[in-house]
């Protein structure tokens, strides 16, 4: 413990750094992607169309019961073969990440929806806004609005599952410390500096979910 | 797409053996980690509704740090950086001496970590119990222990079980993290039979498949414990 060493994360940092901002944009990108894919997921799922209700259904509970990292070694076997061609591993675990995290994302917005009251979507029918008009317009900036906090923390979530991606040598943040810790022999400082930096990031988050669920209570 | 299929693959003795092998240890991981994580999370749980402030403060600092650091960074902090960090002769034990390292180290890491998640679902579930129990238990004269003891863990500890089945499953799930320290368990196996046979397909499905039994059988067995611990009177799914 008396030979912590400093000076490998300050002359790694630059190489760290690449690696956080691709977990970051993998982030930004897997959030954007799931609440849009969960959104409709989560439409379907409530549509009261039969068989629509039963695939959005069939695709949640699919999703939900199995670990991540097989849903990504999946897609870095199916996208490629599916494709044709390789398309390079960011785009396999960003496809892996949006499929997945959809299925969380959906039953968030399921609650969403469910939280907006039945008289907002009657007042929009007997206004003549078709079924478009009332989601686009009336339900779901409601049910987003409503939503929110959880929504953030799940993208808390969704930023420590990218680490994840460890398992097919993307070379996120976690990628890269490893490598580090491995090339330089310095496992014991690179690990504590890789949980300290997550930790900073995701506690911040968090603080942000406290202050906006306070805000929102009032 | 080009695909040659062979699902016979499965039932070849070697690879049928690695799926099994593998289902033992998932399950194995997953209900070790599930004990150690009830005890810390009810522990430290109940740690962050008690009146003494140092006690809050060492329980809510625990579930900060567990929750906010990814399970996988524990994981190696566990296994690759606690034995340098400890005294010589304990760091050279849990290196060499150590029977299954990969395997304590797991259930260890996965414990801990789903115990932060549990306390913070017990913690909801003693404050959800109304203030007035608590008041009228220390108008009849009880300690705090007391309080604890006789009022608030068994309302409490009876509400919390639907939230439980969730996080029941997502240990199980998450018990697919050790194989990043060199545990055969059951994505790795199936990953490793799709390296041999090119049967990336057959393997990858099998192990979705026994996943998806895994957490059908845990949902119904926690419903099961739902219906017998359901306190009478309490809105429940069936009222």
């Amino acid at each position: 413990m008396a030979d912590f060493d400093f000076n490998v994360i300050w002359s790694s940092l630059p190489f760290l750094w690449q690696g956080l901002q691709l977990s970051l944009w993998l982030t930004f990108l897997s959030i954007i992607g799931g609440i849009v894919l969960g959104t409709l997921l989560a439409l379907a799922r409530l549509s009261g169309i039969l068989p629509l209700s039963l695939i959005a259904a069939t695709y949640v509970n699919l999703i939900r019961s199995v670990p991540l990292i097989l849903v990504i070694f999946w897609f870095f076997f199916l996208v490629p073969l599916a494709i044709g061609r390789p398309i390079g591993s960011f785009y396999s675990a960003l496809i892996a990440f949006v499929l997945f995290e959809a299925a969380y994302y959906s039953e968030i917005m399921r609650a969403g929806i469910q939280s907006v009251k039945q008289g907002q979507v009657h007042a929009g029918q007997s206004t003549g806004l078709n079924y478009w008009q009332i989601q686009r317009y009336v339900v779901l900036p409601q049910a987003f609005r409503n939503m929110i906090p959880i929504l953030v923390t799940q993208g808390i979530i969704l930023f420590q599952d990218t680490s994840l991606v460890f398992v097919v040598s993307l070379r996120d943040f976690m990628t890269a410390s490893s490598i580090v810790a491995r090339t330089e022999g310095r496992l014991v400082e690179m690990y504590l500096f890789a949980a300290v930096v997550y930790f900073v990031i995701c506690f911040s988050g968090s603080m942000l979910v406290r202050s906006l669920k306070s805000r929102m209570s009032t | 797409m080009e695909y040659n299929w062979n699902w016979s693959i499965l039932f070849e003795e070697q690879y049928l053996n690695w799926l099994i092998s593998g289902f033992g240890w998932t399950v194995s991981v997953a209900l070790s980690a599930w004990c150690i994580a009830i005890v810390i999370g009810a522990l430290v749980g109940v740690g962050k509704t008690v009146p003494n402030k140092v006690i809050r403060g060492i329980c809510a600092t625990y579930v900060e740090i567990f929750r906010n650091v990814p399970l996988l960074v524990q994981m190696f902090i566990w296994y690759f950086a606690v034995p340098e960090m400890l005294p010589d002769d304990w760091g050279r034990w849990m290196k060499r001496d150590m029977p299954n390292p990969e395997f304590v180290t797991a259930v260890v890491a996965l414990g801990l970590y789903t115990a932060s998640r549990i306390a913070e679902q017990v913690r909801a579930g003693i404050e959800t119990v109304p203030p007035g129990l608590t008041a009228a238990a220390t108008a009849h004269g009880l300690s705090v222990g007391q309080t604890y003891r006789y009022v608030l863990l068994p309302i409490s500890f009876r509400m919390i079980v639907p939230p439980l089945t969730s996080e029941f499953l997502t240990v199980f799930k998450n018990s697919s993290l050790a194989l990043t320290i060199g545990l055969l368990e059951l994505t790795a196996q199936s990953q490793q039979i799709a390296e041999y046979t090119f049967q990336g397909f057959e393997a990858f499905t099998a192990a979705t498949v026994i996943y998806v039994c895994i957490a059908l059988v845990a949902t119904v067995l926690m419903q099961l414990l739902e219906k017998y611990t359901r306190i009478p009177g309490y809105v429940g799914k069936e009222g």
